[in-house]
């Protein structure tokens, strides 16, 4: 068995994956990097997109996460994540619900500050549902 | 002396109590298990998100001029109080508790001459202190409809902070809220929100190993504290609301449990009183028709 680092993805609710792994590829704001046993200390702020666990050099899972941070060092790596889900676990439908009714929320949103919180959740939401594919 | 009607009906609303408080007993220790396991839950995140934190800020510590929730306005005299409450009461002096560490410390900021400005979660906490410190109130938060404390909810209160010190309306913040120790005991405690208070540096120290290793950040240190420090705010702000969820119902389950046990003590007496009653009038009864028929 290859070396392995020790991965922990966590959002404020619970801890969802705590294993050892292989190698992880996270989305950075800056680009994709890929996280593996003896990786330099490093901490990153994340993208909304998909990370994804490999093992014996093949994809294992692929989680959606639409934002956060890691931290990556020799001998693991932690992803606080906002928001968590496994791609295959991403409800469609109910996305596609919720991006119809920002729509409305946007159209008759009163105040400025209202209409972009509205605005900045309907594109979260259409990037998680772009990545479901 | 009260007669056996009055007693029957006592008895009988006494029993009537010990049923409810018994039952909300129970209903307490499940909630308490499930906002236990919540908060259990939550602790990964928090303690991971200080350990990042403490990295972060030892690199920042010596350029000075990091962001400002980090290393405050640079003045201290408009302060903050988020005081959090429970929805309900019913838990014995839980919100007594933080209700009397809220106006102690308001009066000690006060004393120093400082401007306090206080933000009320939950209905009962404004209910106490709403006859004196009224017209410091700028913001009231209620879970009445929550059924159930998420991350979205604790996200709204600290997205309501942060706008008000972007606004420059205060300088210090932090947060009042009981910190569950077991289930008899909480105790109410004062944290510092803004600006942020720190893990202890040892305690991140031993965390790496002793040696502090040294971090490469993408995009930039800066950048990285921006986005982690208002997460970490509404991360603090979600513990203080689960460990006091957690406390009212440790709290509820202890009131409700000494409640049961003095229903049960009271029925008692009042049986025993109850047949004494009865029994005398028996007696007395007998000794009427006795002397009636001695003395034909």
């Amino acid at each position: 068995m290859a070396e392995t680092t020790e991965f922990e993805l966590v959002s404020p609710e619970k801890l969802l994956v705590s294993e050892q792994v292989e190698m992880v590829v996270v989305p950075g704001t800056e680009g994709l990097f890929a996280a593996m046993p003896r990786h330099a200390p490093f901490i990153s702020t994340l993208a909304p997109g998909v990370l994804e666990i490999y093992e014996g050099g093949s994809v294992k899972d692929r989680i959606f996460v639409a934002g956060g941070f890691a931290e990556v060092n020799e001998t693991r790596c932690t992803v606080l994540a906002e928001d968590a889900t496994p791609v295959e676990e991403i409800d469609k439908a109910g996305l596609q619900a919720r991006i119809e009714e920002l729509d409305k929320e946007i159209k008759f949103a009163e105040s400025d500050a209202e209409r972009e919180a509205a605005e900045s959740k309907k594109k979260s939401a259409e990037t998680k549902l772009a990545f479901a594919d | 002396m009260a007669s056996l009607k009055d007693l029957r009906n006592r008895i009988k609303s006494v029993q009537s109590t010990r049923k409810i408080t018994s039952a909300m007993k129970m209903v307490a220790a499940a909630k308490l298990r499930r906002a236990q396991e919540q908060a259990e839950a939550s602790r990964p995140y928090s303690e991971r998100m200080s350990r990042m934190l403490g990295s972060l800020a030892g690199g920042m510590a010596e350029g000075a001029g990091g962001p400002k929730l980090l290393t405050g306005t640079g003045e201290n005299k408009v302060h903050l109080l988020v005081i959090c409450t429970a929805e309900r009461g019913l838990c014995g002096g839980f919100n007594g508790q933080i209700a009397r560490l809220a106006r102690k410390t308001i009066a000690d900021l006060k004393a120093d001459g400082k401007t306090v400005k206080l933000m009320m979660v939950g209905r009962k906490g404004r209910d106490a202190l709403r006859r004196d410190h009224e017209q410091d109130f700028v913001d009231y938060i209620t879970f009445q409809d929550v059924k159930r404390m998420g991350f979205v909810q604790a996200d709204d209160v600290a997205n309501r902070v942060l706008a008000m010190f972007e606004a420059g309306e205060f300088d210090v913040c932090s947060i009042l809220y009981s910190e569950f120790k077991s289930v008899i005991a909480q105790e109410p405690t004062v944290l510092q929100l803004i600006p942020a208070s720190l893990p202890e540096e040892e305690e991140h120290g031993a965390e790496t190993g002793g040696a502090k290793a040294l971090y490469e950040y993408e995009p930039d240190e800066e950048q990285i504290l921006e986005a982690l420090l208002p997460r970490n705010l509404a991360v603090q702000v979600y513990r203080a609301l689960l460990e006091n969820a957690a406390g009212e119902q440790g709290a509820r389950m202890t009131a409700m449990d000494n409640a049961t046990r003095n229903a049960g003590d009271m029925i008692n007496r009042l049986t025993l009183e109850y047949n004494r009653t009865r029994q005398a009038q028996i007696t007395k009864e007998l000794i009427e028709i006795i002397s009636g028929a001695e003395a034909l």
